[in-house]
């Protein structure tokens, strides 16, 4: 009797599963066929970590929709890494969104060469004529042609909580030597002195690329990568040992090279922690992100890194521009989706700075804006900048990233001298080439 | 029936659903697999043709060898757990009061999907605010390590979420395996005056050998091609030292953008688990198979 019941409930569901399959398939069918043309658009703010980027697209998303009532967006959000695994899987079957984000240099090598990416000089020239902060839309192009259409300009700094800070009555440091007091007075009271997610690996990587641009001058890693230069300058080796210092004096959190940058941002914003080195992609969350109490984002300021030994430019960043668009080669909407993104890049420009508090690459008019101290701050230290180094992983090419990367990793977590760190990317840099 | 049976016709015509399916989704890939092997291949651009280096190289590569030396070390764990999933079975089938309550809760992990698991055991193993170092602090221990930081621990630390999440569906098999058993053998025994160890051990234990064999074979072959977990857990790293052979594979492939490479070591990664199956087949077998 029990049996009979159990089958008769089995069937039940399944019949109540295939109802509702079927009635979603209607669905899409009856989308399809009103003749509306589809964009797919894939980005990598999620709602959760990213929650502001996320609704301006969405409010960027609906606008478009309105002014063009025969185009619907479909829109695909994946957080960061998803992100990138994501898009090599698609460019393989050749199903690339038509409209998708991408990062500059090296990142969008492959996907150039290998005829995926439409360039969109025609489009800037049409809509976007002179409207890139300079050396941004730059970073996009590849033998003369422009392949990605900038959003966003991100330099990194140290951000560091206030409140941690007066209560040891410490100061943002100016120099290597003041840095360390504060490591080591922070430490001393059993606070972690920086919060670090690098199992992320970039997060390391920042620390590294600030060491030897402020001993070895903005053009060392520069020219190392494009070979001009070699990855064993003694300056690269000795911003390496640098980094070990740090690890010495304990200035990371417990279990950095297995924590991820969102386990470290969630450390550093619990107040867990002094510093926290990160792209101004992260202003939102100290300046108008409603999400985070108040209390906190007043009691958080940045400061550019400090001098070490006296030598370098503090003037000098690490950053360059984030994402960009790019448009897909083998797109079935190709015109309706460089338009889009024409749309998306001048609307950004304009939301991103009001709602998000985010840098855009394209101009803006700071001081018509009311606009966050902070907010602007960054604006001016960039106006001043001598120099950007644009990130090491999106320099290189992606096999010699991960070989950098996993570098990274090993020297932090003391698994290599600064010498075999050195080596290890002069030889994977000199294979390649 | 049988007439209809006998027709080799009608039996092709019924094979050949779940024959092209297969041959569609696994032998076609896994021949494209090993062809992919033999190109200079980004993975978007042209294919360059460049016969064995691919193979040549990664029987060279120091870090294929340690990744698969990380799995040959999980198929052991995964083997050796599973003498402690039967005990655990035995005990569940012998009538224990609760045994249908506790056999729903070895299940469980099962049910959940491994990024899930994942995400769950991260926050465990967090080193300052998790809860396996809350605990060891508690409990007086000075400076518990940092579960997915440390090279030389990481690769145990994450090895224990893999068996957990495994462990029902061994025990589900086995218990099922035990219930197989007709209850006459069991009685026949106890008025012999087994003991209850005896029964399980001398009675119960080599009626479901075959069972088991088969359990070994899944773990092993599971274990060596093992991913999910390991990838999101900790992507491979520190630099290498929680590296499996799949999670290597997907590395070149899709991160460093070295298609062909990451194909060659995806085919060299068949060709290891079909030898160690033939193996562990060959080690397991047995002239008489005990019947019921």
């Amino acid at each position: 009797m029990r049996k009979t019941k159990a089958v008769t409930m089995t069937v039940a569901l399944f019949t109540v599963l295939l109802l509702f399959a079927g009635c979603s398939n209607s669905d899409e069918k009856a989308n399809g066929s009103s003749g509306k043309k589809t964009i797919e658009f894939m980005h990598l703010w999620p709602k959760g970590s990213s929650k502001t980027h996320y609704e301006i697209v969405n409010n960027i998303v609906k606008d478009y929709e309105k002014k063009h009532p025969d185009v619907k967006v479909d829109v695909q959000v994946l957080s960061n890494e998803q992100y990138k695994d994501k898009l090599k899987v698609l460019s393989t079957s050749n199903k690339l969104p038509d409209v998708g984000m991408t990062w500059a240099a090296g990142f969008m090598e492959p996907y150039v060469s290998g005829n995926k990416f439409a360039p969109l000089d025609d489009v800037i020239n049409k809509n976007l004529k002179d409207q890139f902060v300079p050396g941004t839309a730059e970073a996009f192009a590849i033998d003369g042609k422009t392949y990605g259409m900038p959003l966003e300009l991100n330099i990194a700094t140290v951000f560091y909580n206030k409140a941690i800070f007066d209560k040891y009555g410490l100061k943002a440091p100016k120099t290597f030597d003041e840095f360390q007091h504060v490591v080591k007075t922070l430490k001393d009271n059993g606070v972690a002195p920086i919060a670090l997610g690098n199992k992320d690996r970039w997060t390391g990587s920042l620390w590294y690329m600030y060491l030897a641009d402020r001993i070895g001058g903005g053009d060392t890693m520069t020219n190392a990568i494009n070979r001009s230069g070699s990855f064993e300058d003694p300056a690269l080796v000795s911003a390496a040992k640098k980094v070990q210092d740090l690890v010495d004096m304990g200035a990371f959190e417990k279990g950095f090279n297995g924590l991820s940058d969102d386990e470290a941002k969630s450390m550093f914003m619990n107040g867990q922690a002094g510093m926290y080195l990160i792209g101004t992609w992260d202003l939102p969350n100290y300046t108008t992100n409603e999400d985070v109490p108040k209390e906190f984002r007043d009691s958080i300021d940045y400061f550019n890194f400090p001098t070490v030994d006296g030598k370098g430019d503090m003037n000098s960043f690490v950053g360059g521009p984030g994402v960009g668009l790019f448009v897909a080669q083998n797109s079935d909407v190709k015109e309706e989706a460089k338009d889009f993104a024409a749309f998306f890049v001048k609307e950004w420009g304009e939301k991103s700075v009001t709602d998000a508090g985010v840098i855009p690459a394209t101009k803006i008019d700071a001081g018509s804006l009311d606009l966050p101290d902070m907010y602007v701050n960054v604006l001016n230290d960039l106006s001043k900048a001598s120099n950007i180094t644009l990130f090491a992983d999106v320099q290189m090419s992606p096999d010699v990233a991960q070989v950098h990367l996993d570098m990274i990793q090993a020297l932090f977590g003391k698994q290599v001298t600064p010498e075999k760190f050195a080596k290890e990317q002069e030889q994977a840099l000199a294979k390649e080439k | 029936m049988n007439k209809v049976m006998s027709n080799k016709w009608i039996i092709t015509l019924y094979v050949l659903p779940a024959l092209l399916l297969i041959g569609v989704f696994i032998f076609v890939p896994l021949i494209l697999t090993g062809y992919y092997g033999l190109m200079d291949w980004d993975g978007i651009g042209a294919m360059k043709f460049i016969g064995l280096e691919n193979y040549i190289n990664a029987i060279q590569d120091d870090k294929f060898w340690e990744s698969a030396l990380h799995s040959f070390l999980l198929a052991v764990f995964s083997t050796a757990s599973l003498i402690i999933y039967l005990l655990i079975s035995l005990i569940l089938a012998s009538k224990i009061k609760g045994a249908d309550l506790l056999r729903k809760i070895y299940l469980i992990p099962m049910l959940l999907s491994s990024v899930a698991i994942a995400q769950l055991w991260i926050k465990v193993f967090n080193p300052t605010n998790g809860m396996l170092n809350s605990l060891l602090t508690a409990i007086g221990v000075d400076n518990p390590p940092s579960w997915l930081a440390e090279p030389s621990v990481v690769l145990y630390a994450i090895f224990i979420p893999i068996l957990w999440q495994y462990a029902g569906f061994y025990i589900l098999i086995y218990y099922a395996a035990l219930k197989n058993i007709p209850e006459t053998l069991v009685e026949a025994a106890k008025i012999d005056g087994a003991t209850p160890l005896q029964i399980a051990f001398k009675i119960k234990l080599p009626l479901i050998m075959g069972v088991v064999k088969v359990t070994i074979v899944l773990a092993v072959v599971g274990s060596l091609k093992y991913f999910d977990l390991i990838y999101v857990m900790t992507g491979g790293g520190p630099n290498g030292a929680s590296e499996v052979m799949a999670s290597y594979m997907y590395k070149l492939a899709f991160t460093s953008n070295n298609f062909g490479y990451g194909s060659a070591i995806g085919f060299l990664l068949l060709i290891i688990t079909l030898i160690v199956t033939f193996i562990v087949r060959k080690a397991t077998a047995t002239k008489e198979e005990i019947q019921y």
